[in-house]
């Protein structure tokens, strides 16, 4: 396998600014959505993602135009994702210039969606994007019957537990037609500890579709071991290179010294 | 440009200016017919791009176009429908290419997405199109790859699991396709699309 293992930087957008918080609270302004995405491509990320973390639909053509303004910025893919509900929302963001839109709670609402939303634009551009949790002994029951992985999907950013397994929902979101598997640890994510190998991996041994590890980068090393101990195709950090704590050439050289084909610009 | 409904046209159109084009998007094929080159962009499943393209009636102009060897460049999915059989949805194209279009065997991870190596084919080491790209990294993605009937059309190859030596750039006549997507592929890319129009002129 030759191609690269992807690095990419998530912002987080609301009313057209970017923000990353700790557990999605406290939120803290790192900048302009446009010109972040440009220095990113300058830096040599391979790949971008927005998630609209507000997504009230007041703030969908706000959203949209940031969308175009990024494409007519970067040379390199980008998707987006927060609140998109439907074909025609995903159509609108794919138009605006995103290369691939990610569903996450509303694939949960209705996962026929993803199979939809995949006829329609291909699945190379359908992710499904995934807040996942290890059970704890305090889940609701529903929830701790369900997840015979040890892994459960969440809703509304961690909030609402839901009573599916994190393993059978990938493999069925391979099923309707998803091209890509975004896969969020809810309970790493903020914390700069390091990926939930043990999560990622239980997705990746299942389905053959690419997945990208979120949640708890700290570190240029995480990001290689998330490559190397669970067989992401991809990993996606935001704060660390948001806040310059890990360069982008700083992250490929962990990996290129892990032994991992990264792309060099 | 030509916009028939399949996916991501402005970033194409914004790629092939960044290259030196003066490039426009259009749905209407006498507006088509006046341009010195056609980009044919195309994301998505093959039998939707290639009914969305007859339903805009741009196949005879790219019939006639191709006949008379004007110059065409076709882009992921834009390239694979000019060739005949596609393994996706066991479609029929439009078989103004003779080749095949085959899917990736599942021993890898499919879609094959990310940036990849592109390595000259046999006897084109030295072509300019590949003049800063050959050995450089650009972006794919997707699981069905063309191949033409005539290993000589085979510019450049890339490499995923069992598929050794897959095409990714083809040349045929006026006919340029990539497998990946110049447009995205950042300056690599867009070096790419400045050699062929170099060529052109």
């Amino acid at each position: 396998m030759t191609v690269a293992a992807r690095v990419i930087a998530c912002l987080d957008v609301t009313g057209g600014r970017v923000v990353k918080g700790v557990n999605f609270v406290d939120l803290r302004d790192a900048g302009d959505p446009v010109a972040l995405a440009a220095a990113y491509d300058r830096a040599g990320i391979d790949e971008l993602v927005f998630l609209d973390i507000t997504a009230s639909s007041d703030e969908r053509d706000t959203m949209v135009d940031v969308v175009s303004r990024v494409a007519d910025q970067v040379s390199i893919p980008f998707a987006v994702g927060g609140g998109l509900r439907s074909v025609d929302d995903a159509r609108t963001m794919l138009h605006a210039g995103a290369d691939k839109v990610a569903f996450n709670t509303a694939a949960v609402r209705r996962p026929e969606l993803v199979a939809e939303a995949a006829a329609s634009v291909g699945s190379q551009s359908v992710v499904a994007s995934i807040d996942a949790r290890r059970v704890t002994p305090d889940a609701p029951d529903e929830v701790r019957a369900a997840a015979t992985s040890g892994f459960h999907l969440t809703t509304r950013g961690g909030r609402v537990a839901e009573a599916i397994d994190l393993v059978d929902w990938c493999r069925r979101m391979q099923e309707l037609g998803a091209g890509e598997i975004l896969l969020n640890s809810m309970d790493r994510d903020g914390t700069k500890a390091g990926f939930d190998v043990e999560m990622t991996r239980a997705v990746t041994d299942v389905v053959t579709i690419p997945v990208i590890a979120s949640g708890g980068a700290g570190s240029a090393e995480h990001l290689a071991e998330a490559i190397v101990e669970a067989d992401a195709s991809a990993v996606l950090a935001a704060s660390i290179f948001h806040f310059g704590e890990v360069g982008v050439d700083e992250a490929k050289d962990a990996m290129a010294t892990a032994g991992i084909p990264v792309r060099r610009t | 440009m030509l916009d028939y409904g399949a996916g991501n046209v402005r970033s194409a159109k914004r790629g092939f200016d960044a290259a030196g084009a003066d490039a426009f998007v259009t749905d209407d094929v006498a507006t088509a017919a006046a341009a010195d080159v056609l980009v044919i962009p195309g994301v998505g499943h093959i039998a939707s791009c290639l009914a969305n393209l007859r339903a805009s009636g741009m196949v005879g102009l790219l019939t006639d176009w191709i006949g008379r060897e004007r110059p065409v460049f076709g882009i992921c999915v834009g390239m694979q429908l000019l060739y005949g059989h596609s393994a996706e949805g066991d479609t029929t194209g439009l078989g103004l290419l003779p080749g095949a279009v085959r899917r990736f065997t599942d021993d890898v991870t499919v879609p094959h997405m990310g940036w990849d190596v592109v390595t000259a084919a046999p006897g084109h080491r030295d072509d300019p199109i590949l003049a800063g790209v050959a050995g450089e990294r650009c972006y794919f993605v997707h699981s069905y790859f063309a191949v033409p009937d005539d290993p000589a059309h085979v510019v450049a190859t890339c490499d995923h699991g069992a598929a050794t030596g897959f095409p990714c750039v083809v040349r045929e006549g006026s006919v340029v396709g990539t497998q990946f997507h110049p447009e995205k592929s950042g300056e690599v890319g867009h070096r790419l699309l400045r050699n062929w129009l170099a060529s052109l002129s």
